[in-house]
Protein backbone atom coordinates (compact mmCIF):
# COMPACT_ATOMS: atom_id res chain seq x y z
CA UNK A 1 0.00 0.00 0.00
CA UNK A 2 3.40 2.29 0.60
CA UNK A 3 4.04 1.32 -3.15
CA UNK A 4 2.79 4.27 -4.87
CA UNK A 5 4.21 7.26 -2.70
CA UNK A 6 8.00 8.73 -2.52
CA UNK A 7 9.70 8.26 0.86
CA UNK A 8 8.95 12.18 1.07
CA UNK A 9 5.32 11.97 0.06
CA UNK A 10 5.12 9.65 2.68
CA UNK A 11 6.73 11.39 5.80
CA UNK A 12 4.38 14.28 4.75
CA UNK A 13 1.18 12.22 4.22
CA UNK A 14 1.97 10.95 8.03
CA UNK A 15 2.62 14.25 9.37
CA UNK A 16 -0.44 15.19 8.11
CA UNK A 17 -3.01 12.13 9.08
CA UNK A 18 -0.30 12.88 12.23
CA UNK A 19 -2.16 15.86 13.24
CA UNK A 20 -5.57 14.74 11.66
CA UNK A 21 -5.31 11.96 14.48
CA UNK A 22 -4.60 14.79 16.92
CA UNK A 23 -7.86 16.71 16.20
CA UNK A 24 -9.76 13.40 16.63
CA UNK A 25 -7.41 12.62 20.07
CA UNK A 26 -8.27 15.83 21.56
CA UNK A 27 -11.88 15.35 21.07
CA UNK A 28 -11.72 11.44 22.29
CA UNK A 29 -9.66 12.92 25.17
CA UNK A 30 -12.61 15.26 26.16
CA UNK A 31 -15.04 12.88 25.37
CA UNK A 32 -13.53 9.47 27.32
CA UNK A 33 -12.39 12.41 30.19
CA UNK A 34 -15.78 12.65 31.39
CA UNK A 35 -16.82 9.00 30.42
CA UNK A 36 -13.98 7.13 32.72
CA UNK A 37 -14.52 10.03 35.85
CA UNK A 38 -17.86 8.75 35.50
CA UNK A 39 -17.43 4.89 35.42
CA UNK A 40 -14.22 5.31 37.88
CA UNK A 41 -16.28 7.14 40.44
CA UNK A 42 -20.18 5.77 40.04
CA UNK A 43 -19.22 2.54 38.14
CA UNK A 44 -22.01 3.99 35.89
CA UNK A 45 -21.60 3.10 32.36
CA UNK A 46 -23.14 6.12 30.77
CA UNK A 47 -24.26 4.96 27.29
CA UNK A 48 -25.81 8.87 26.74
CA UNK A 49 -22.46 10.48 26.73
CA UNK A 50 -22.70 10.77 23.04
CA UNK A 51 -25.93 12.73 23.38
CA UNK A 52 -24.23 15.08 25.86
CA UNK A 53 -21.42 15.51 23.38
CA UNK A 54 -24.00 16.73 20.88
CA UNK A 55 -25.91 18.54 23.11
CA UNK A 56 -22.88 20.84 23.38
CA UNK A 57 -22.65 20.37 19.66
CA UNK A 58 -26.01 22.34 19.16
CA UNK A 59 -25.26 24.61 21.71
CA UNK A 60 -22.39 25.98 19.33
CA UNK A 61 -24.27 25.58 16.13
CA UNK A 62 -26.71 28.02 18.24
CA UNK A 63 -24.55 30.16 19.51
CA UNK A 64 -22.97 30.53 15.98
CA UNK A 65 -26.30 31.35 14.49
CA UNK A 66 -26.93 34.03 17.59
CA UNK A 67 -23.61 35.71 16.96
CA UNK A 68 -24.70 35.90 13.07
CA UNK A 69 -27.41 37.10 13.59
CA UNK A 70 -27.23 39.60 16.28
CA UNK A 71 -23.65 40.33 17.06
CA UNK A 72 -21.99 40.02 13.73
CA UNK A 73 -19.05 42.59 14.96
CA UNK A 74 -18.49 39.92 18.21
CA UNK A 75 -18.45 36.71 15.78
CA UNK A 76 -14.71 35.90 16.12
CA UNK A 77 -14.84 35.56 19.29
CA UNK A 78 -18.40 33.16 19.53
CA UNK A 79 -16.45 29.99 20.22
CA UNK A 80 -15.36 30.77 23.46
CA UNK A 81 -18.93 31.73 24.55
CA UNK A 82 -20.07 28.59 22.90
CA UNK A 83 -17.80 26.69 24.35
CA UNK A 84 -18.50 28.02 28.23
CA UNK A 85 -22.47 27.70 27.77
CA UNK A 86 -21.94 23.78 26.16
CA UNK A 87 -20.25 22.79 29.60
CA UNK A 88 -22.88 24.30 31.78
CA UNK A 89 -25.58 23.19 29.12
CA UNK A 90 -24.41 19.47 29.04
CA UNK A 91 -23.33 19.89 32.49
CA UNK A 92 -27.09 21.23 33.93
CA UNK A 93 -28.52 18.32 32.06
CA UNK A 94 -25.97 15.61 33.18
CA UNK A 95 -26.98 16.96 37.29
CA UNK A 96 -30.37 16.91 35.90
CA UNK A 97 -30.22 12.99 35.00
CA UNK A 98 -28.13 11.94 38.26
CA UNK A 99 -30.57 13.64 40.17
CA UNK A 100 -33.66 12.38 38.32
CA UNK A 101 -32.42 8.14 37.11
CA UNK A 102 -28.99 7.64 37.92
CA UNK A 103 -28.76 7.92 41.53
CA UNK A 104 -31.98 5.77 42.20
CA UNK A 105 -29.85 2.44 40.23
CA UNK A 106 -26.68 2.84 41.91
CA UNK A 107 -27.12 -0.70 43.53
CA UNK A 108 -28.06 -1.47 40.11
CA UNK A 109 -25.07 -0.69 37.38
CA UNK A 110 -26.82 -2.63 35.22
CA UNK A 111 -29.43 -0.99 34.96
CA UNK A 112 -27.91 2.43 34.25
CA UNK A 113 -26.55 0.48 31.32
CA UNK A 114 -29.94 0.19 29.59
CA UNK A 115 -31.38 3.57 31.44
CA UNK A 116 -28.63 5.60 30.27
CA UNK A 117 -29.47 3.82 26.57
CA UNK A 118 -33.05 4.56 26.90
CA UNK A 119 -32.21 8.17 27.79
CA UNK A 120 -29.66 8.37 24.74
CA UNK A 121 -33.07 7.12 22.36
CA UNK A 122 -34.91 9.80 23.98
CA UNK A 123 -31.96 12.61 23.35
CA UNK A 124 -31.66 11.62 19.96
CA UNK A 125 -35.34 11.93 19.43
CA UNK A 126 -35.35 14.95 21.05
CA UNK A 127 -33.08 16.70 19.12
CA UNK A 128 -34.40 15.47 15.90
CA UNK A 129 -37.77 16.77 16.62
CA UNK A 130 -36.26 20.49 17.70
CA UNK A 131 -33.49 20.83 15.21
CA UNK A 132 -34.76 18.78 12.35
CA UNK A 133 -32.93 15.00 11.25
CA UNK A 134 -30.52 17.26 8.68
CA UNK A 135 -27.60 17.63 9.89
CA UNK A 136 -26.17 21.18 10.71
CA UNK A 137 -22.77 22.61 10.39
CA UNK A 138 -20.94 26.09 12.06
CA UNK A 139 -19.94 28.64 10.60
CA UNK A 140 -16.31 28.99 11.79
CA UNK A 141 -15.12 32.58 12.33
CA UNK A 142 -12.58 33.93 9.74
CA UNK A 143 -9.70 33.47 11.91
CA UNK A 144 -9.92 30.13 12.83
CA UNK A 145 -10.16 29.22 8.86
CA UNK A 146 -7.32 28.44 6.64
CA UNK A 147 -3.97 27.08 7.79
CA UNK A 148 -0.16 27.61 8.15
CA UNK A 149 2.38 25.49 5.76
CA UNK A 150 5.16 24.29 7.76
CA UNK A 151 6.57 22.74 4.55
CA UNK A 152 5.67 22.54 1.01
CA UNK A 153 3.48 19.19 1.30
CA UNK A 154 2.59 19.94 4.76
CA UNK A 155 0.51 22.00 6.67
CA UNK A 156 -1.55 22.42 9.30
CA UNK A 157 -5.33 23.88 9.98
CA UNK A 158 -5.81 26.88 12.58
CA UNK A 159 -8.70 25.49 13.89
CA UNK A 160 -6.78 22.16 14.41
CA UNK A 161 -4.49 23.60 16.87
CA UNK A 162 -7.09 25.77 18.59
CA UNK A 163 -8.79 22.50 19.36
CA UNK A 164 -5.38 20.54 20.78
CA UNK A 165 -5.42 23.71 22.81
CA UNK A 166 -8.54 23.92 24.34
CA UNK A 167 -8.00 20.01 25.13
CA UNK A 168 -5.13 20.81 26.37
CA UNK A 169 -5.98 23.24 28.68
CA UNK A 170 -9.02 20.92 30.32
CA UNK A 171 -7.04 18.01 30.59
CA UNK A 172 -4.26 20.01 33.30
CA UNK A 173 -7.32 21.47 34.38
CA UNK A 174 -9.33 17.90 35.58
CA UNK A 175 -6.25 16.46 36.62
CA UNK A 176 -5.17 19.82 38.88
CA UNK A 177 -8.78 19.04 40.02
CA UNK A 178 -8.29 15.49 40.87
CA UNK A 179 -4.93 15.33 41.86
CA UNK A 180 -4.67 18.40 43.58
CA UNK A 181 -7.96 20.07 44.91
CA UNK A 182 -9.82 19.06 48.12
CA UNK A 183 -13.08 18.36 46.23
CA UNK A 184 -10.43 16.16 44.04
CA UNK A 185 -9.52 14.20 47.01
CA UNK A 186 -13.38 13.90 47.71
CA UNK A 187 -13.75 12.48 44.37
CA UNK A 188 -11.12 10.02 44.72
CA UNK A 189 -12.12 8.90 48.29
CA UNK A 190 -15.94 7.94 46.90
CA UNK A 191 -14.21 6.46 43.65
CA UNK A 192 -11.91 4.36 46.44
CA UNK A 193 -14.60 3.28 48.89
CA UNK A 194 -17.74 4.79 48.97
CA UNK A 195 -19.46 3.81 51.79
CA UNK A 196 -15.93 4.49 53.97
CA UNK A 197 -15.99 8.27 52.52
CA UNK A 198 -19.46 8.67 53.64
CA UNK A 199 -18.29 7.63 57.40
CA UNK A 200 -15.25 10.03 56.88
CA UNK A 201 -17.37 12.82 56.18
CA UNK A 202 -17.98 13.08 52.57
CA UNK A 203 -21.47 13.92 51.15
CA UNK A 204 -21.56 11.39 48.66
CA UNK A 205 -24.25 12.44 47.36
CA UNK A 206 -23.12 16.05 46.71
CA UNK A 207 -20.01 14.23 45.03
CA UNK A 208 -21.91 12.23 42.98
CA UNK A 209 -23.97 14.39 41.49
CA UNK A 210 -21.19 17.32 40.76
CA UNK A 211 -18.84 14.91 39.50
CA UNK A 212 -21.33 13.51 37.04
CA UNK A 213 -22.03 16.65 36.20
CA UNK A 214 -18.43 17.28 35.40
CA UNK A 215 -18.05 14.38 33.11
CA UNK A 216 -21.40 15.93 31.12
CA UNK A 217 -19.82 19.02 31.36
CA UNK A 218 -16.69 17.97 29.61
CA UNK A 219 -18.37 16.04 27.07
CA UNK A 220 -20.20 19.22 26.11
CA UNK A 221 -17.05 20.77 25.28
CA UNK A 222 -15.82 18.18 23.50
CA UNK A 223 -18.91 18.55 20.96
CA UNK A 224 -18.34 22.03 20.88
CA UNK A 225 -14.71 20.65 19.36
CA UNK A 226 -15.85 18.00 17.67
CA UNK A 227 -18.26 20.72 15.30
CA UNK A 228 -15.33 21.91 13.74
CA UNK A 229 -14.25 18.50 12.02
CA UNK A 230 -17.83 17.12 11.70
CA UNK A 231 -21.14 17.99 11.14
CA UNK A 232 -23.96 17.63 13.85
CA UNK A 233 -26.84 15.24 13.56
CA UNK A 234 -29.16 13.86 16.29
CA UNK A 235 -27.22 10.58 15.87
CA UNK A 236 -24.15 11.93 15.60
CA UNK A 237 -23.06 11.66 18.86
CA UNK A 238 -23.63 7.50 18.69
CA UNK A 239 -20.49 6.70 16.04
CA UNK A 240 -18.09 8.54 19.06
CA UNK A 241 -19.68 6.03 22.11
CA UNK A 242 -18.41 3.06 21.15
CA UNK A 243 -14.88 4.45 20.14
CA UNK A 244 -14.91 6.37 23.21
CA UNK A 245 -15.82 3.27 25.55
CA UNK A 246 -12.54 1.47 23.82
CA UNK A 247 -10.66 4.18 24.69
CA UNK A 248 -11.36 4.04 28.60
CA UNK A 249 -11.88 0.19 29.10
CA UNK A 250 -8.44 0.40 26.82
CA UNK A 251 -6.66 2.68 29.00
CA UNK A 252 -7.35 0.83 32.54
CA UNK A 253 -10.33 3.06 34.02
CA UNK A 254 -9.75 5.33 36.73
CA UNK A 255 -6.08 6.60 35.36
CA UNK A 256 -6.37 9.74 33.70
CA UNK A 257 -2.58 9.15 32.04
CA UNK A 258 -3.96 5.92 31.03
CA UNK A 259 -6.96 7.37 29.57
CA UNK A 260 -5.05 9.95 27.20
CA UNK A 261 -2.66 7.38 26.23
CA UNK A 262 -5.06 5.32 24.88
CA UNK A 263 -7.04 8.09 23.28
CA UNK A 264 -3.44 9.11 21.19
CA UNK A 265 -2.87 5.67 20.24
CA UNK A 266 -6.04 4.62 19.38
CA UNK A 267 -6.73 7.95 17.28
CA UNK A 268 -3.62 7.81 15.52
CA UNK A 269 -3.85 4.34 14.61
CA UNK A 270 -6.92 4.96 13.40
CA UNK A 271 -6.27 8.29 11.42
CA UNK A 272 -3.23 6.92 10.15
CA UNK A 273 -4.81 4.05 8.33
CA UNK A 274 -7.51 5.55 7.50
CA UNK A 275 -5.45 7.27 4.34
CA UNK A 276 -4.22 3.87 3.06
CA UNK A 277 -7.33 1.53 3.84
CA UNK A 278 -10.90 2.10 3.84
CA UNK A 279 -11.73 3.61 7.08
CA UNK A 280 -13.97 0.50 8.40
CA UNK A 281 -10.85 -2.13 7.71
CA UNK A 282 -8.95 0.86 9.46
CA UNK A 283 -11.11 0.60 12.78
CA UNK A 284 -11.23 -3.48 12.58
CA UNK A 285 -7.26 -3.53 11.87
CA UNK A 286 -7.90 -0.82 15.75
CA UNK A 287 -9.79 -3.38 17.53
CA UNK A 288 -8.32 -5.89 16.46
CA UNK A 289 -4.49 -5.05 17.80
CA UNK A 290 -6.87 -3.25 21.22
CA UNK A 291 -8.30 -6.80 21.63
CA UNK A 292 -4.94 -8.56 21.29
CA UNK A 293 -3.56 -5.94 24.27
CA UNK A 294 -6.36 -6.26 26.50
CA UNK A 295 -6.19 -10.51 26.08
CA UNK A 296 -2.64 -9.92 27.73
CA UNK A 297 -3.39 -7.06 29.84
CA UNK A 298 -6.72 -7.03 30.77
CA UNK A 299 -5.95 -4.59 33.47
CA UNK A 300 -6.01 -1.97 30.74
CA UNK A 301 -2.40 0.05 30.11
CA UNK A 302 -1.72 2.19 33.60
CA UNK A 303 -2.87 1.09 36.94
CA UNK A 304 -1.54 1.88 39.79
CA UNK A 305 0.39 -1.24 41.63
CA UNK A 306 -0.92 -0.59 45.74
CA UNK A 307 -1.41 -2.88 48.12
CA UNK A 308 -5.77 -2.97 48.21
CA UNK B 1 -27.74 -18.21 76.70
CA UNK B 2 -29.78 -19.34 79.59
CA UNK B 3 -27.54 -18.29 82.06
CA UNK B 4 -27.63 -14.80 80.43
CA UNK B 5 -31.33 -14.78 80.37
CA UNK B 6 -31.35 -14.79 84.26
CA UNK B 7 -28.20 -12.12 84.42
CA UNK B 8 -28.82 -8.95 86.56
CA UNK B 9 -29.97 -5.71 84.71
CA UNK B 10 -26.89 -3.97 83.21
CA UNK B 11 -24.79 -2.05 86.31
CA UNK B 12 -24.76 1.55 85.88
CA UNK B 13 -20.88 2.73 86.20
CA UNK B 14 -20.51 5.23 88.24
CA UNK B 15 -18.87 7.34 86.04
CA UNK B 16 -22.22 7.55 84.13
CA UNK B 17 -24.24 8.81 87.31
CA UNK B 18 -25.62 12.41 86.88
CA UNK B 19 -23.86 13.32 83.58
CA UNK B 20 -25.54 12.98 80.33
CA UNK B 21 -24.18 10.06 78.25
CA UNK B 22 -22.03 11.15 75.27
CA UNK B 23 -23.63 8.53 73.06
CA UNK B 24 -27.29 7.07 74.01
CA UNK B 25 -28.13 3.67 72.01
CA UNK B 26 -31.57 2.81 72.78
CA UNK B 27 -33.56 -0.08 71.82
CA UNK B 28 -31.75 -0.73 68.30
CA UNK B 29 -32.67 -2.65 65.68
CA UNK B 30 -31.05 -2.96 62.90
CA UNK B 31 -31.87 -5.50 59.64
CA UNK B 32 -29.89 -6.90 56.95
CA UNK B 33 -33.46 -6.78 54.67
CA UNK B 34 -35.98 -8.60 56.22
CA UNK B 35 -33.26 -10.47 58.56
CA UNK B 36 -32.95 -8.54 61.44
CA UNK B 37 -29.22 -8.61 63.09
CA UNK B 38 -29.74 -6.36 66.33
CA UNK B 39 -32.34 -7.00 68.51
CA UNK B 40 -32.57 -4.31 70.84
CA UNK B 41 -29.84 -2.88 72.06
CA UNK B 42 -29.13 -0.59 74.96
CA UNK B 43 -25.89 1.10 75.48
CA UNK B 44 -24.44 4.28 76.97
CA UNK B 45 -21.45 5.79 77.00
CA UNK B 46 -20.43 8.37 79.23
CA UNK B 47 -18.21 11.03 78.07
CA UNK B 48 -14.49 10.03 78.37
CA UNK B 49 -14.92 6.83 78.99
CA UNK B 50 -13.70 3.60 76.89
CA UNK B 51 -16.28 0.98 76.37
CA UNK B 52 -15.12 -2.53 74.53
CA UNK B 53 -18.50 -4.77 72.82
CA UNK B 54 -17.08 -8.28 72.53
CA UNK B 55 -18.07 -11.32 71.25
CA UNK B 56 -17.58 -14.08 68.70
CA UNK B 57 -17.81 -13.74 64.91
CA UNK B 58 -20.92 -13.27 63.73
CA UNK B 59 -22.76 -11.99 66.84
CA UNK B 60 -23.46 -8.34 66.19
CA UNK B 61 -20.22 -6.61 66.65
CA UNK B 62 -19.56 -4.92 63.34
CA UNK B 63 -23.95 -4.18 62.57
CA UNK B 64 -24.02 -2.87 65.37
CA UNK B 65 -20.66 0.03 65.06
CA UNK B 66 -22.27 0.28 60.97
CA UNK B 67 -25.67 0.84 62.32
CA UNK B 68 -24.23 3.37 64.66
CA UNK B 69 -22.21 5.03 61.30
CA UNK B 70 -25.28 4.99 59.45
CA UNK B 71 -23.25 2.65 56.50
CA UNK B 72 -26.77 -0.01 57.59
CA UNK B 73 -29.64 1.56 57.96
CA UNK B 74 -31.56 1.56 61.76
CA UNK B 75 -34.74 -0.53 61.93
CA UNK B 76 -36.37 1.19 64.94
CA UNK B 77 -34.81 2.57 68.02
CA UNK B 78 -32.64 5.66 68.25
CA UNK B 79 -28.99 6.71 68.50
CA UNK B 80 -28.18 9.57 70.35
CA UNK B 81 -25.01 11.46 70.27
CA UNK B 82 -23.88 14.50 72.53
CA UNK B 83 -27.64 15.15 72.99
CA UNK B 84 -28.23 15.19 69.41
CA UNK B 85 -30.54 12.52 67.74
CA UNK B 86 -28.89 10.54 64.54
CA UNK B 87 -30.83 8.25 63.89
CA UNK B 88 -32.25 9.00 60.78
CA UNK B 89 -28.93 11.65 59.92
CA UNK B 90 -26.78 10.24 56.75
CA UNK B 91 -22.78 8.77 57.51
CA UNK B 92 -21.73 12.34 57.11
CA UNK B 93 -23.59 14.46 58.53
CA UNK B 94 -23.15 11.66 61.92
CA UNK B 95 -19.76 13.05 61.56
CA UNK B 96 -20.31 16.49 61.72
CA UNK B 97 -22.46 15.42 64.71
CA UNK B 98 -19.41 13.75 66.47
CA UNK B 99 -19.28 10.54 65.60
CA UNK B 100 -15.54 8.88 63.66
CA UNK B 101 -15.61 5.38 62.72
CA UNK B 102 -12.04 3.45 62.24
CA UNK B 103 -13.56 0.32 60.15
CA UNK B 104 -12.69 -3.09 60.68
CA UNK B 105 -9.85 -3.63 57.68
CA UNK B 106 -9.10 -0.05 58.19
CA UNK B 107 -10.25 0.84 54.85
CA UNK B 108 -8.00 3.33 54.13
CA UNK B 109 -8.10 4.41 50.59
CA UNK B 110 -5.17 2.91 49.37
CA UNK B 111 -4.49 5.10 46.22
CA UNK B 112 -4.27 8.18 48.00
CA UNK B 113 -1.36 9.80 49.79
CA UNK B 114 -1.02 9.11 53.88
CA UNK B 115 -1.55 13.06 53.86
CA UNK B 116 -4.89 12.90 51.75
CA UNK B 117 -6.25 10.08 53.54
CA UNK B 118 -6.04 12.54 56.72
CA UNK B 119 -7.26 15.23 55.13
CA UNK B 120 -10.80 13.77 54.10
CA UNK B 121 -10.99 13.42 58.00
CA UNK B 122 -11.14 17.06 57.84
CA UNK B 123 -14.01 17.54 55.19
CA UNK B 124 -16.84 18.26 58.42
CA UNK B 125 -14.08 20.18 59.81
CA UNK B 126 -13.58 22.42 57.07
CA UNK B 127 -10.25 23.08 58.22
CA UNK B 128 -7.51 22.65 55.23
CA UNK B 129 -4.51 21.53 57.36
CA UNK B 130 -3.83 18.46 58.99
CA UNK B 131 -3.16 19.29 63.14
CA UNK B 132 0.34 18.97 63.73
CA UNK B 133 -1.12 16.93 67.37
CA UNK B 134 -2.04 13.99 64.74
CA UNK B 135 1.26 13.89 63.41
CA UNK B 136 2.85 14.56 66.89
CA UNK B 137 1.00 11.00 67.85
CA UNK B 138 1.07 9.56 64.96
CA UNK B 139 5.15 10.29 63.98
CA UNK B 140 5.36 7.77 61.37
CA UNK B 141 2.75 9.40 59.66
CA UNK B 142 4.60 11.99 58.98
CA UNK B 143 7.54 9.97 57.66
CA UNK B 144 4.98 8.49 55.22
CA UNK B 145 3.18 11.50 54.30
CA UNK B 146 3.93 11.08 50.69
CA UNK B 147 3.37 7.48 50.21
CA UNK B 148 0.29 5.62 49.11
CA UNK B 149 -2.04 4.28 51.58
CA UNK B 150 -2.25 1.42 50.53
CA UNK B 151 1.67 0.61 50.64
CA UNK B 152 1.45 1.16 54.54
CA UNK B 153 1.80 -2.01 57.15
CA UNK B 154 -1.33 -3.36 58.78
CA UNK B 155 -0.06 -1.70 61.58
CA UNK B 156 0.90 1.78 59.95
CA UNK B 157 -2.51 1.59 58.27
CA UNK B 158 -4.39 1.62 61.39
CA UNK B 159 -2.99 4.31 63.01
CA UNK B 160 -3.86 6.05 59.32
CA UNK B 161 -7.61 5.09 60.18
CA UNK B 162 -7.44 6.69 63.42
CA UNK B 163 -5.71 10.14 62.85
CA UNK B 164 -8.13 10.18 59.54
CA UNK B 165 -11.06 9.29 62.18
CA UNK B 166 -9.39 11.86 64.52
CA UNK B 167 -8.70 14.25 61.91
CA UNK B 168 -12.96 15.19 62.23
CA UNK B 169 -12.64 16.07 65.68
CA UNK B 170 -15.24 13.25 66.89
CA UNK B 171 -16.79 13.61 70.41
CA UNK B 172 -17.52 9.81 70.02
CA UNK B 173 -14.73 7.46 68.33
CA UNK B 174 -15.86 3.85 67.13
CA UNK B 175 -13.17 1.11 66.12
CA UNK B 176 -14.73 -1.98 64.78
CA UNK B 177 -11.74 -4.97 65.98
CA UNK B 178 -8.64 -2.34 66.00
CA UNK B 179 -6.79 -5.47 66.71
CA UNK B 180 -7.28 -7.59 63.85
CA UNK B 181 -4.35 -8.78 61.66
CA UNK B 182 -2.01 -7.01 63.63
CA UNK B 183 1.13 -8.04 65.41
CA UNK B 184 0.92 -8.54 69.41
CA UNK B 185 3.33 -5.78 70.19
CA UNK B 186 1.68 -3.17 68.20
CA UNK B 187 -1.51 -3.87 69.88
CA UNK B 188 -0.31 -3.55 73.07
CA UNK B 189 1.21 -0.25 71.48
CA UNK B 190 -2.30 0.93 70.27
CA UNK B 191 -4.01 0.30 73.54
CA UNK B 192 -1.71 2.63 75.41
CA UNK B 193 -2.42 5.14 72.36
CA UNK B 194 -5.91 4.66 73.09
CA UNK B 195 -6.03 5.44 76.23
CA UNK B 196 -3.85 8.62 75.68
CA UNK B 197 -6.61 9.74 72.75
CA UNK B 198 -8.97 9.90 75.71
CA UNK B 199 -6.72 11.41 77.82
CA UNK B 200 -6.23 14.22 75.95
CA UNK B 201 -9.19 14.94 73.65
CA UNK B 202 -11.55 13.25 76.94
CA UNK B 203 -13.66 11.70 73.92
CA UNK B 204 -15.75 8.88 73.87
CA UNK B 205 -14.63 5.35 72.71
CA UNK B 206 -16.14 2.16 71.97
CA UNK B 207 -14.42 -0.56 70.80
CA UNK B 208 -15.77 -4.45 69.96
CA UNK B 209 -12.98 -6.67 70.11
CA UNK B 210 -12.40 -10.14 69.81
CA UNK B 211 -8.87 -10.02 72.46
CA UNK B 212 -10.16 -10.43 75.86
CA UNK B 213 -6.47 -8.87 76.69
CA UNK B 214 -6.29 -5.85 74.74
CA UNK B 215 -10.52 -5.03 75.61
CA UNK B 216 -8.73 -5.73 79.53
CA UNK B 217 -6.33 -3.12 79.19
CA UNK B 218 -7.77 -0.68 77.39
CA UNK B 219 -11.83 -0.34 78.48
CA UNK B 220 -13.31 1.04 81.32
CA UNK B 221 -16.42 -1.34 81.26
CA UNK B 222 -17.00 -4.18 79.09
CA UNK B 223 -20.10 -5.20 77.26
CA UNK B 224 -20.67 -8.69 75.47
CA UNK B 225 -22.71 -9.37 72.66
CA UNK B 226 -23.93 -12.17 71.50
CA UNK B 227 -26.68 -12.96 68.54
CA UNK B 228 -27.71 -9.04 68.58
CA UNK B 229 -28.34 -8.34 72.16
CA UNK B 230 -25.95 -7.42 75.22
CA UNK B 231 -25.87 -10.55 77.31
CA UNK B 232 -23.00 -9.38 79.73
CA UNK B 233 -21.81 -5.87 81.23
CA UNK B 234 -19.31 -5.59 83.96
CA UNK B 235 -17.06 -2.58 85.02
CA UNK B 236 -13.25 -3.51 84.34
CA UNK B 237 -12.85 -3.55 88.18
CA UNK B 238 -15.31 -6.27 89.26
CA UNK B 239 -15.13 -8.08 85.90
CA UNK B 240 -15.52 -11.62 85.75
CA UNK B 241 -12.80 -12.57 83.10
CA UNK B 242 -13.45 -16.60 83.01
CA UNK B 243 -17.38 -15.69 82.78
CA UNK B 244 -16.48 -13.41 79.71
CA UNK B 245 -14.04 -15.86 78.10
CA UNK B 246 -16.96 -18.58 77.97
CA UNK B 247 -19.39 -16.02 76.04
CA UNK B 248 -15.59 -15.28 73.54
CA UNK B 249 -14.90 -19.31 73.30
CA UNK B 250 -15.77 -21.21 70.00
Amino acid sequence: MFGDYSLADLSSIFVMQGFAGLILFSVYVLMALGLAIIFGQMGVINMAHGEFMILGAYVTYLCSTFFQTYLPSLFGGYFFVAMALAFLASGAMGMLVEWALIRHLYKRPLDTLLATWGLSLILQQAYRTIFGPREVGVELPSWMMGSIPVTDSIEVQINGLFVIAVTTVITLGVAVLIYRSRFGAQIRAVMSNRSMAGAVGIDTEKVDRTTFGLGCGIAGIAGSAFTMIGSTGPTSGQLYIVDTFLIVVFGGAASLLGTIASAFSISQTQSTLEFFLSGSMAKVLTLLAVVAILMLRPQGLFTLKVRR
Amino acid sequence: MLQTAASPSPVVPPVMTGAQPMLAISDLHAAYGQSEVLHGIDINVAPGEIVAVMGRNGMGKSTLMKTLMGIVPTKSGTITVDGTDVTTLKSHTRVAKGLAYVPQGRMIFSTMTVQENIETGLTVTGSRKVPQDLYTMFPVLLEMKGRRGGNLSGGQQQQLAIARALASNPKVLLLDEPTEGIQPSIIREMGRTLKKIRDERGLSIVVSEQVLSFAMDVADRVLVIENGAIVHESLRADIDEAQVARFLSV
